[in-house]
Order: structure tokens, then C-alpha cells, then sequence
């Protein structure tokens, strides 16, 4: 016997007669949803990644301390992709008398490839997208540069041996937060005129950078074939390896729209796993019909398996189609909200729309259809005998183990796969358990009930472990609907909140200490709030206990450039508020016996640091070693002053500092900053408004995007609350007919089934808000890292928007119970 | 329609028809048919004869598309789904083939369903009741799949006695079950029905157990005849 061509003739016959229809039916909505949201967020996140790589000017940039060797750029241009050329150093502008230390960068036409300058004629304004770069002999300066020289726009300047005319006030550059400590004012000039300048020089400190533009695949290609040799001390930066901030930010992103899509799977799943039962059932007469005709429980095994594999293929296929076409239809909406169009999709959300497809549909219907092969042929001379119902932990473990493999492939991250699908199984055993209990004590109210409460009552508790499942189906659904939601208000307004209106927009640099008590007063009093200095020391990790820091000794490239470098260090009494210690403990105040440190965890892990290690650090020529006492988690999108390393005050306090603040000063308050830069020239200011903003705009989008993910997710939600009611769809009809015939009135079945749907809600409600509350706290404790405060007005709406989707679906879902003749008891035996 | 105060179920003309592929297809023509209280009937006839849908109509659970029906002299044509539920629930009682329990109820919650949907207090009390004159007195909490055939359909039985009904519609009650069962059954159904005054409308393929009835109809075509 041919089992494929025999399973796809029953594939088809199913299909007619409306036996597969549900299953296919959910993985279409499935893969749908799923396709929709993989097609648009693999577009978001092309576009957050292009949004993002305004900051770095291009898509990839190479950075390096010589000229940048030509078969570097020889390759991008052969691989077809923009390339462009600039040099960066420090150097003094000089205008008459006036002398100014200033960030000189010499850009080609094609700068920048990604983002835009802005330019502006007037001091401290925003400034206008300018495309162009400075012309031959002009340069372009920012606000502080033309106070310092104090020159106005037109006049002439000196560049190192040039002389070139100031011709527009610099607002914007998209990639000039390279390194925010060590910023000068900055110049923007043409690379043609660089020889003029005579700066470059054997020996001059300078950086060239390659910038490179293109289609991601190109840079992708780019970027792995790059063989870079490490005596050219070229060091590459991509989008994820730019700013820290970013790069959270880009973390983020995926962890939220990959919750949102793992979310999906599982409901999906559940529709399947109950459209599944519901098929078996209905096939229980065939397969002992076809047992008894003489077919091996083998080919009942691999004709369910061909069915549910080529049922799968094709709804996989037509649900991607229709996910391509849905997420068009979200491009258009998306059309005003953003600046600019959203790239092209790729086709990645096909294949993964597919493998999910089959996957979910082996996971959850497999299992179900093969207790089928456990049909005995005794069936058809006795009806009552239907296979052993199936093992409940074995179902869910393999849905599980379904989800767990399908979770990388979905939300590519392993901790909140791993919270999430934890959280779910969780939530299904404490949704299971408390049903149980909870339809057990309400048994207890039935007989004082009204009849039609009663009866309500009556279906949940009499199908008590039918009704355990669908509070567990619904209640997962829900469950997940409502932590989507909580993630959507408490973690992305906890997230936002941190970026707040008046988050820090300038960092203050350069402040001497006998300047700080002055200038702290000042501002302070000035913008009416207190303004914090944080002392700043520069020194050179030189010894981890006793071991020497050599780069060498470090494969990982930032371990390698740490070791190098020096590091800000700072001290302090107490911790920052926006810390949080993650091992060890922070010193008791004033204890200055010996010399502690804290260290920020993530570059405790790049060079190896433990609590407990001693270091010693080189400042200034002298040796300084302390202990590690604690390792700290900082928030470094929050935009205040952070180290990685700070001391107790005794361990530090004596040596050479500057002070360092930052702080919020709105656009109307500008005037300030113009009066303390008059009066501490040495001062340096550095506006972080502009990238502030840009960062903004990508976490916004983010949240948009969050939200469109979790209208679907809602939707794929009904699905399964539609394949709940459905599974007893038969027995419902049934029993209606059979009331009916009995004399029951409309009023008094629809009144049962209200009863019946809202006390599932209520059940449901007030169960998924505990679960959903719980798996809330622990992702925001674990994996965003967040203090999230739960809000009691869930309890109450929980429950009541429940019992109001539960009322209304299953109102909607049994309204051809409703319909059902009386005859039906006759005709059907 | 005349009345006759005699007559529990009255059928005039009654006819139905649905609709197939081919077209309209009659399965039911110019029924007549007069059924006294306290009469026992018997419908037989071979499958697909119309037996079924004959019972359907004169029950009410299902409208003819001509001619009229009247049940304890109300006119079942002038009353909607709601209305013949009600005549159902006061007056009639139902026996079916495959029982029809509600799998997820007891024997006496399925027993005491009727009485409940028709709002009664002792439902309980009189469910037990006929649940001993069935003889299932000690299986009152047990599940339909925990109970025989038989025992099933005692319990239907049992369920259609609860209301007192006027008149009991049974549809191949011995359909699903063995001979000997089925005698039982039968005896069951006809002493029930003794002691209760009922009016009895069975249909069945059973010649022997159709002679058992005071009187019997055969259909034929979607036509009745009566047998003398």
C-alpha cells in the first residue's frame, strides 16, 4: 500500500469534508502571524540597524592609527560598495590671538554615508539638514569652537598652515560621540585641504577611518572576508560593536519582538494541540474501521504523519503569503509614522515561517493524532472504546522541547527563551492546579444556585478536567496577552523612563577641582536643581594580582584595547543610584583602612576580574593598589556619569583630577551655558541632545513595533480561544440539540453557556493576572533588569475583560450550538 | 384544525420536503394521522422510509412545510423553537436509540435534567424516585460510560418518566441493544408506560415488538398506511 498517496487522498477528503480545516486553519493564522511579524520585524530591524548606523556615519567603519592600506578600499570598492575617506586629530585652531585646542576632522563628498549634517547660522541652534560637506577652503565649527576663537561666521581662521574661512556653524555629526570624554570642539573640513594644513606628519597622532556603505549581505561579506593584519592595528566597527547604549538598545529590541513572536508559537501551538484532539476524536470510527480492514498501526502512524506534514507545508506556505501581504499593509501604516520607508524584507522570515509551521504542527497535532494508532479494532462492534487518553506531562514536554528549539530561531536569545518557556510551563501547572481547586470548592455553592448559573456551573465542574484544560489553553493565552501588555506599559515605560524629557543633554568636561565648588553652586543655582560633580582620574590598569596586564595576553580585541588604554577612574562614598551591585559588597561609608574597588561587571568579565583581586593601577607615574570588594551592573543608556572603576574616596582623593557632570538644560535655559563657558573657558561642553534624540527615535520605534507585534499576538490569542470552544464543539451542539429536544428554551441554553463562559473567565482572569504578575517580576528582575511595580487595577480588569472576551468568543463560538435542531438527536447516533 | 378532545396528536396534510443536489426531495406526504391518549403506536417501516422524521414532526422538534400538527391541542405550526420547547418539556417524554445521555452527567443528574430545565424544586427527589422504578437505585452517581447498554437506557427511560409526560416518543429504543436486554427494555417501557397513563409513539423495525402496540402505521415512500 502507498501511504503518501493514501494520506494525501485522506488530506484531501479531510479537507472537503471540513475534518482538517481547523488544524489548517491554525497553522495558517499561525504562520500568518508568525510570517507577519518575522517580515516586519526583520524589516524593523534592518531599519533600527540602518537608524543605528547614523551614529556611525556609515554601516561599518575601519578604524586605524596609519594610513588605511589602499587593498582595503580596493576590496569595497570591488564589492561594490560607498566608500569614503577621513582623517581626525587634535590640533590648535588659532584666530588672531585666540587659541583653541579643537577635534579637527578632514571628511570626501561622499561623508556622511549614513545620517546627515546639520548646519546652522546661528549660535546654539538646532540647525538644518545640510547635505553637502565644507567647500575647498571653508570649514565648518561648532557653537563652542566659534565662542572660544571668538570669530563669526565668514572671517578666516588658521588651520595648522591653512588658512580657511569659517562658513557654517556645525550642529550635528552623526558619528562625533566616538569617545565622550575625550571631546574637543570640533571642525569639520575638506580633505583637500588637509595637505594645506601641513598637520599630517610623521609621528602626528591622527585617526583615518574608512567609512563603508551598502546592502547589509555586501557588508556582511565584507566584513568576513576582511582579513585584517594585526601589525596594521586596524580595528573594525560594525553597528553592534558601536556605542554601548546602541547596542543595548538593539538588544532589547530583539529580546521584546522575540518574546512577542515565541509568544505566538505557543499560542499557536495550543490551537493546534486542541484542534488536533478534536480530530482524533472524530477519526476514532475510520481508524478502527481501517484497523479492522487490516491496516498496521505503522501505516496509521505514518499516513497521520504524511497528513499533518503535508498539511503543514502548504497552510506553512499560505500562511507566509499571507503574512508577506499583512506586514505590507503594516508598512503602510507604519508609512506616517516613521521618517523614512522601512527596507525590503529578506526571505529568512519564509524559511523560518515554514520550519516553524512544521515544527508546531508535529509538536502539538503529532502526539494527538497518534493515540489513533492505539484505536482498537473492537471499536466497531463497541463504541465506548477509546484509546488511553494521552500522558499530559509527555504532551507538554515535547511542546516544550518544541518551543525551546524553536525559541533561538525565534527570539535568537537563550536567557529569555529560556524565562519565557519556564514561565509557560508554570503557568500552565499553576493554571491547572488552581482550576482544580477552584472548580472543586465552587461545586460546593451549586445547589444554592439559579438554575441557569447552576447549570453554568454545572457544565465547568461536571467536565471538570475538559474545563482544566480550557481555563489552561485560555488562561495561557491570556496569560501571555496580559504580560505582552504589562511588558508594553511597565517595562517599556520603565525603559523610557530612564530616558526621560530631561535626561542629561550636556556632559560638562574639563572642570578643575578648584573650579568645581564654583561652578556646582552656580548651576545649581542657575537651572534650580542640584547638579552633581564627579571627580574623574586617569590612570593605566597595570597588575591583576601581581600578574602583569599585557595586551598580548588578551585575544578578545576589548580586552586587548582596555589593557592598552587608560581607563577614567573615579571615587566615591556611596554608590551611584543607578547601580546595582551584581557580586560582592559595596565598602561602609568612610572606611578608608585600605583601598577598595568596585568595577563594572561587564569589563570585570573582558579582563578577567573577580571580587577579591587586587589592582593596581598607574596614575600619574605612581602606583596605586586596592582590592576588589564588589562588581556593578550600570545602566549606561541612562546617560549619567559612569565608570568602570571607581574607589573609596581616601584611595584616590589625592591624586591629580578633573570633575566631570552631566546634566539637563532645557532650550530655554541655554543662556546659562553660554555664561559659564565665558566664564571658564577651560571648560568643556558636549552636547548630547542630538545623538540623546536619535536613541530616543529608535526606542520609540521599537515600542511601535512592540505594539503592532502584539495586536497579532492578541489575534493569534482568539485563535486559540476559538479552538477551545471548538473542541467541544461537538459535544456542545449535541447537547443542545438534546436540551432542547428535552424542552429547554433558548433563553435557558444561552443563559447556560453565559454562566458557563463567564465563570471561565473569572476563573481565567483572576488566574492569569497571578501568573502573568509573576512572570512579569521575575523578567524584569532577571532579564531586563528593571524595577517594575505591579499594578493592583489588573486584578480587577483581569478578570472582567476576561469573561468579557471569554462571553463574547464563546457567544460567537457556539452560535451554531445555538442553532442546532432538535432533530439532530434523532438523526445522530 | 378539528379538535378532538380524545386525540393527543393530531397530523393533517402533513408534509415535509428538503432540499438536495437533485432538488427538492419529499420525504414526508399528506401525512394523516390521529393518535388518542392512553394509545400505543407503533411507526414502522424500513430505513429511510421516513419514520424518523415522521416522530420529529409530531414531537415538535422540527416544523413541516405543509399541513399542521397539534399536540395536547395546541397547534405546534403557530409556535417558535421556544414555544415547542415548552410543549416539549410539559408534555413530552423521549427514548432514543443511542440514549442520548449526557456523557458528562450522572444517571441522576441526567435523570433530574428535565425536571430542572422546567424549573422544578424536587427534581433530585423525583429523579431517584424514577431511577428505583427503573431499578437503578444503586447506580444513581455513576457516569453513562460506566453503565451497560441496558442500564443506559433505563436511565433514558427513567429521564422520560420524570415530567409525567403526557406522551413518550421512543425511536428504535432496543435499536443498540442485545435480545434479551432488549425484552427487558421493552417490558420496562411498556409497564412505565401502563402506570403512567402515557400515550406511547414508538418507532421501530421490530414487527414483533410493533405488535406488542395497540395500533401500527407503516411508512412507505414518505406515505402511511395503516395496518389492520
Amino acid at each position: 500500500m502507498n501511504t503518501i498517496k493514501f494520506a494525501f487522498t485522506g488530506l484531501k477528503r479531510d479537507w472537503y469534508s471540513g475534518e482538517l480545516r481547523l488544524i489548517g486553519i491554525s497553522i495558517l493564522i499561525a504562520v500568518a502571524c508568525l510570517s507577519s511579524i518575522s517580515f516586519f520585524t526583520d524589516r524593523v530591524r534592518r531599519a533600527t540597524e540602518q537608524q543605528a548606523t547614523e551614529l556611525l556615519a556609515a554601516d561599518l567603519v575601519l578604524i586605524a592609527s596609519a594610513k588605511i592600506k589602499d587593498e582595503y578600499i580596493d576590496k569595497a570598492v570591488r564589492s561594490g560598495l560607498i566608500v569614503s575617506l577621513n582623517e581626525s586629530f587634535r590640533s590648535v585652531v588659532v584666530n588672531g590671538d585666540k587659541l583653541e585646542l579643537a577635534e579637527v576632522k578632514a571628511v570626501d563628498s561622499n561623508y556622511p554615508i549614513r545620517g546627515n549634517l546639520k548646519t546652522s547660522d546661528d549660535l546654539f541652534n538646532e540647525g538644518q539638514i545640510n547635505d553637502a560637506i565644507p567647500t575647498e577652503g571653508a570649514v565648518w565649527v561648532d557653537s563652542r569652537l566659534l565662542q572660544a576663537l571668538q570669530v563669526s561666521l565668514g572671517e578666516l581662521i588658521n588651520v595648522g598652515a591653512a588658512e580657511l574661512i569659517v562658513e557654517k556653524i556645525l550642529t550635528y555629526e552623526p558619528d562625533r560621540g566616538g569617545d565622550l570624554f575625550n571631546i574637543a570642539p570640533r571642525l569639520l573640513m575638506n580633505r583637500a585641504d588637509l595637505d594645506k594644513t601641513k598637520l599630517i606628519l610623521p609621528g602626528s597622532r591622527i585617526k583615518y577611518r574608512l567609512l563603508l556603505g551598502g546592502q547589509s549581505e555586501s557588508i556582511d561579506q565584507y566584513r568576513e572576508q576582511l582579513k585584517l593584519d594585526k601589525n596594521d592595528n586596524v580595528r573594525v566597527q560594525g553597528i553592534k560593536d558601536a556605542r554601548p547604549e546602541i547596542k543595548t538598545a538593539l538588544e532589547r529590541a530583539e529580546q521584546f519582538l522575540g518574546l512577542a513572536a515565541l509568544v505566538s508559537i505557543a499560542l499557536a501551538g495550543l490551537a493546534i494541540a486542541m484542534s488536533a484532539q478534536r480530530f482524533a476524536v472524530r477519526h476514532y470510527d475510520n481508524c478502527a474501521i481501517m484497523r479492522c480492514l487490516g491496516l498496521q498501526q505503522r501505516q496509521i502512524t505514518q499516513i497521520y504523519f504524511y497528513q499533518l506534514m503535508m498539511l503543514g507545508l502548504i497552510c506553512s506556505l499560505f500562511g507566509c503569503a499571507i503574512g508577506f501581504f499583512a506586514q505590507e499593509g503594516l508598512n503602510q501604516m507604519m508609512v506616517g509614522m516613521t521618517q523614512q520607508s522601512l527596507p525590503k524584507p529578506s526571505w529568512r522570515p519564509v524559511l523560518s515561517g515554514i520550519f516553524t509551521g512544521l515544527i508546531t504542527v508535529l509538536a502539538f497535532a503529532l502526539p494527538q493524532l497518534m493515540r489513533l494508532r492505539k484505536i482498537s479494532p473492537l471499536r466497531v462492534l463497541r463504541k465506548d472504546l477509546t484509546p488511553l487518553p494521552l500522558n499530559n506531562y509527555a504532551i507538554y514536554t515535547l511542546a516544550i522541547i518544541a518551543l525551546v528549539l524553536l525559541s533561538p530561531w525565534q527570539s535568537g536569545d537563550v536567557t529569555l527563551t529560556i524565562y519565557t518557556v519556564l514561565g509557560l510551563f508554570l503557568t500552565a501547572i499553576l493554571l491547572a492546579v488552581s482550576a482544580k481547586l477552584i472548580i472543586k470548592l465552587l461545586k460546593q455553592l451549586q445547589p444554592k444556585l439559579k438554575m441557569s448559573a447552576r447549570y453554568g456551573l454545572a457544565n465547568v465542574s461536571r467536565r471538570s478536567n475538559q474545563s482544566v484544560m480550557q481555563i489552561m489553553g485560555i488562561g495561557i493565552g491570556v496569560t501571555v496577552m496580559l504580560l505582552l501588555t504589562l511588558v508594553r506599559t511597565d517595562l517599556l515605560a520603565g525603559w523610557q523612563n530612564r530616558l526621560p524629557d530631561d535626561a542629561p543633554n550636556y556632559f560638562l568636561i574639563n572642570i578643575q577641582p578648584d573650579q568645581a565648588e564654583d561652578i556646582q553652586a552656580q548651576l545649581s543655582a542657575s537651572l534650580n536643581n542640584p547638579i552633581q560633580l564627579y571627580p574623574m582620574i586617569r590612570g593605566r590598569l597595570t597588575k591583576i594580582n601581581d600578574n602583569h596586564v599585557n595586551p598580548d595576553d588578551y585575544e578578545n580585541p576589548r580586552a586587548n584595547r582596555l589593557a592598552t588604554r587608560e581607563f577614567n577612574l573615579s571615587y566615591a562614598d556611596n554608590m551611584q543610584k543607578d547601580n546595582r551591585i551584581v557580586a560582592g559588597e559595596w565598602w561602609p561609608e568612610n572606611e578608608n583602612s585600605e583601598n577598595y574597588f568596585s568595577v563594572e561587571g561587564g569589563i570585570a568579565e573582558t579582563l578577567g576580574i573577580k571580587v577579591g583581586d587586587n589592582l593596581s593601577y598607574s596614575i600619574a607615574g605612581q602606583e596605586i593598589n586596592g582590592k576588589v570588594t564588589n562588581l556593578r551592573w550600570v545602566e549606561w543608556d541612562s546617560f549619567n556619569v559612569n565608570f568602570f572603576v571607581v574607589s573609596n574616596a581616601d584611595a584616590l582623593m589625592d591624586y591629580p583630577s578633573t570633575f566631570i557632570s552631566s546634566l539637563f538644560i532645557p532650550d530655554s535655559n541655554r543662556s546659562v551655558l553660554i555664561d559659564l563657558i565665558k566664564q571658564y573657558p577651560s571648560i568643556t561642553v558636549f552636547d548630547i541632545d542630538a545623538i540623546l534624540k536619535q536613541v530616543r527615535a529608535i526606542m520609540n520605534q521599537v515600542v511601535r513595533t512592540v505594539e503592532f507585534v502584539f495586536i497579532f499576538t492578541i489575534l493569534t490569542g482568539i485563535a486559540v480561544l476559538f479552538a477551545a470552544l471548538q473542541s467541544t464543539h461537538d459535544e456542545r451542539t449535541h447537547e443542545s440539540a438534546l436540551m432542547s429536544a428535552l424542552g429547554a428554551n433558548r433563553k435557558q441554553i444561552v443563559s447556560g453557556l453565559i454562566a458557563e463562559f463567564l465563570l471561565l473567565g473569572m476563573i481565567t482572569g483572576v488566574l492569569s493576572a497571578i501568573a502573568a504578575s509573576i512572570i512579569e517580576l521575575a523578567l524584569a528582575e532577571y532579564v531586563f533588569k528593571m524595577e517594575i511595580v505591579i499594578n493592583p487595577v489588573l486584578w480587577l480588569v483581569a478578570p472582567l475583560v476576561c469573561s468579557l472576551i471569554i462571553v463574547t468568543t464563546g457567544l460567537i463560538g457556539t452560535r451554531k450550538v445555538l442553532a442546532s435542531s432538535p432533530m439532530l438527536v434523532l438523526r445522530k447516533t | 384544525m378539528d379538535s378532538n378532545s380524545n386525540n393527543i396528536v393530531q397530523a393533517k396534510a402533513l408534509g415535509k420536503q428538503v432540499s438536495s443536489p437533485e432538488g427538492k426531495l419529499t420525504i414526508l406526504d399528506d401525512i394523516n394521522l390521529s393518535i388518542k391518549q392512553g394509545e400505543s403506536l407503533a411507526v414502522i417501516g424500513v430505513s429511510g422510509s421516513g419514520k424518523s422524521t415522521l416522530l420529529g414532526l409530531l414531537a415538535g422538534l422540527d416544523v413541516p412545510t405543509s399541513g399542521k400538527v397539534s399536540l395536547n391541542e395546541i397547534i405546534l405550526n403557530d409556535l417558535d423553537e421556544d414555544g415547542r420547547a415548552h410543549i416539549r418539556n410539559q408534555f413530552v417524554g423521549f427514548v432514543f436509540q443511542s440514549f442520548h445521555l449526557l456523557p458528562g452527567l450522572t444517571a441522576l443528574e441526567n435523570t433530574a435534567l428535565p425536571l430542572e430545565l422546567a424549573g422544578s424544586e424536587q427534581a433530585e427527589e423525583l429523579a431517584k424516585q424514577k431511577l428505583a422504578d427503573v431499578g437503578l437505585s444503586e447506580r444513581i452517581h455513576h457516569y453513562p460510560n460506566q453503565l451497560s447498554g441496558g442500564e443506559q437506557q433505563r436511565v433514558a427511560i427513567a429521564r422520560a418518566f420524570a415530567s409525567n409526560p403526557k406522551i413518550l416518543f421512543a425511536d428504535e429504543p432496543t435499536g443498540n441493544l442485545d435480545q434479551k436486554t432488549a425484552q427487558r427494555i421493552i417490558n420496562l417501557l411498556f409497564k412505565m408506560n401502563k402506570d403512567n397513563g402515557t400515550t406511547l409513539v414508538m418507532v421501530t423495525h421490530d414487527d414483533a415488538l410493533a405488535s406488542l402496540c395497540d395500533r401500527k402505521v407503516t411508512m412507505a415512500g414518505g406515505q402511511l398506511s395503516e395496518d389492520t
